[in-house]
């Protein structure tokens, strides 16, 4: 049976198709100011990426913040559950999913049936997801994709007061005024993101194996100082931005 | 490049005093974390005071606000009996004889400022929102701050101001200049609400509606804040933000209690107390306490 999910996120769109729960095609594309439109044009591509028509698939579920706006269903889950069924379905020995987006936080503890315990989430506040490192970068004046490696060049901690993203702007171009060696700050920063996880984390108990997904999972300085925060390691899985969609598409298949 | 977020900095003093002729002469120095504020009081008057963004370093800040207060009066540091330092740097204001807390200059200051049926301060500074309630004295009977998130802040405004190319003095009033009122960006967040800017703009939304939309949701959060402690009038406002109607009138209509109209500019009200409290400070050492 083969199935789409859509997640609506707040910055990217995201689509997964699923031939019998094995992903065949996926898209991403820049959420514009019309999301329907950026829907339709990830969905487009991912059937490019497939090699299938719109025809061949038989269900589609849409997740993410926008869910309600998603073209071509009108079924939608949670990011909390999307998130939680597609780990389980790769990583069953999983029991703690940390998902960071673009705007959103969030801490999910699941058992072996991928059924969700607990979760916490940090939706209010730029300074726990994609949104504080984008800032960040902006402050440094380095590209975002160089901000992960930049950072794990440095082996000094250095406090950062600010919790939240606008105030940590000023701070660190005063630090940058003050010749502090950006690949310190860029820890730091990361080390405030982490923080914030981690407390998200906290508050729901985490427990191995710990599964980090969403798009700042690729930032290679935020994961190691969210290890570090949390005395743990986390695996991540190849796609880490995908696996809301992934969700979506097998809830379709459950129908 | 014009820069939209920076306000006028300033000076004034008062020409009908002549401090040659003062017996207690004070002065407070709060340096915030945006701007600077150096006062100077005579013999329990306001005389003197100086407003400017905070540089990188505070004591240079702090010195820099103190000799333009000065400027064009005559008087040297020398002449300062008393000085006192507040606000988040006032640990860093290096000719200070004491610092106090920016709460309690705060509080005093606006009793002097606005007279002591004054009951409830909202100080809306540059990167913190405070919540005051004091006494007919200016005491300080309770409070409450958030200078953990920038909503409602002056930083706020500021980021604001320069997405939308408005000059920040100019925000409150052009946030009038819509048809009707729109409902606030549904964010409290600063970036977020930004990026929902972005969007509405891209939609179509004038820029005034825009502002609007922002300036109802920075005063929906400052009057989240307001509820925690308990609005007792006489109301005042200080601090940058006390400039801005656009947030102003809005938490006015919201709480259903208008605030004192300023006499004086709202963000000398920490400097001003610390410079009375200076005040009474001298009056002991000279006195011989």
């Amino acid at each position: 049976m083969i199935t789409a999910g859509i997640d609506m996120g707040a910055k990217n769109i995201k689509v997964v198709i699923l031939d019998g729960g094995r992903m065949i095609g996926k898209a991403l594309v820049r959420a514009g100011f019309n999301t329907q439109e950026s829907a339709e044009e990830a969905f487009a591509a991912a059937l490019a990426d497939a090699g299938i028509t719109k025809e061949e698939v038989e269900g589609v579920v849409a997740t993410g913040a926008g869910r309600t706006n998603a073209p071509y269903t009108d079924r939608d889950i949670t990011d909390v559950g999307s998130d939680a069924k597609a780990v389980i379905r790769l990583y069953p020995s999983a029991r703690t999913v940390i998902d960071v987006g673009a705007e959103e936080g969030r801490a999910i503890r699941c058992n072996a049936e991928g059924k969700v315990i607990d979760f916490a989430l940090n939706e209010k506040c730029a300074a726990g997801a994609g949104a504080f490192t984008e800032a960040m970068s902006r402050a440094l004046e380095v590209e975002i994709e160089d901000l992960g490696p930049m950072s794990l060049t440095s082996k000094t901690t250095i406090p950062m007061n600010a919790q939240c993203a606008v105030f940590a702007e000023s701070e660190v171009v005063s630090l940058v005024h003050n010749k502090t060696p950006k690949q310190d700050i860029a820890r730091a920063v990361h080390d405030a993101i982490a923080s914030r996880i981690v407390s998200l984390a906290r508050k729901v108990g985490f427990e191995p194996d710990i599964v980090l997904i969403g798009g700042v999972a690729r930032n290679v300085g935020f994961v190691d100082s969210l290890e570090r925060a949390l005395e743990h390691k986390v695996i991540i899985p190849e796609d880490p931005e995908f696996f809301g969609a992934y969700g979506a598409a097998l809830a379709a298949a459950e129908a | 490049m014009t820069e939209y977020w920076r306000w006028k900095e300033y000076r004034w003093h008062d020409e009908n005093i002549d401090p040659r002729k003062g017996q207690l002469i004070t002065a407070g120095v709060d340096v915030g974390s945006v701007s600077s504020q150096a006062v100077i009081v005579i013999d329990g008057k306001l005389y003197a005071f100086s407003n400017m963004r905070t540089g990188s370093d505070s004591p240079t800040s702090a010195l820099k606000a103190m000799d333009w207060a000065m400027e064009g009066t005559g008087m040297t540091p020398d002449d300062l009996g008393f000085v006192i330092g507040t606000g988040y740097g006032r640990v860093n204001v290096p000719f200070a004889h004491k610092a106090i807390t920016e709460i309690a200059c705060h509080a005093r200051g606006a009793n002097y400022m606005y007279g002591p049926t004054v009951r409830t301060v909202l100080d809306m500074g540059g990167q913190d929102c405070k919540v005051i309630r004091c006494d007919e004295k200016g005491k300080v009977t309770a409070f409450a701050m958030n200078d953990k998130c920038a909503a409602g802040t002056g930083r706020g405004m500021e980021v604001f101001a320069d997405l939308l190319a408005v000059p920040i003095e100019d925000v409150g009033e052009l946030s009038f200049q819509v048809e009707e009122e729109p409902p606030p960006v549904s964010s409290t967040c600063v970036v977020f609400a930004k990026s929902e800017a972005s969007g509405l703009l891209r939609s179509g939304w004038p820029k005034n509606k825009v502002l609007a939309a922002y300036c109802s949701a920075m005063a929906h959060r400052v009057v989240t804040l307001l509820q925690q402690v308990g609005i007792e009038e006489k109301f005042a406002v200080t601090g940058g933000i006390a400039k801005n109607i656009g947030v102003v009138r809005r938490l006015e209509n919201e709480i259903g209690i208008k605030a004192l109209p300023p006499t004086l500019d709202t963000q000398i009200a920490g400097g001003l107390g610390a410079a009375l409290f200076g005040q009474r400070l001298l009056k002991k050492k000279l006195s011989g306490e």
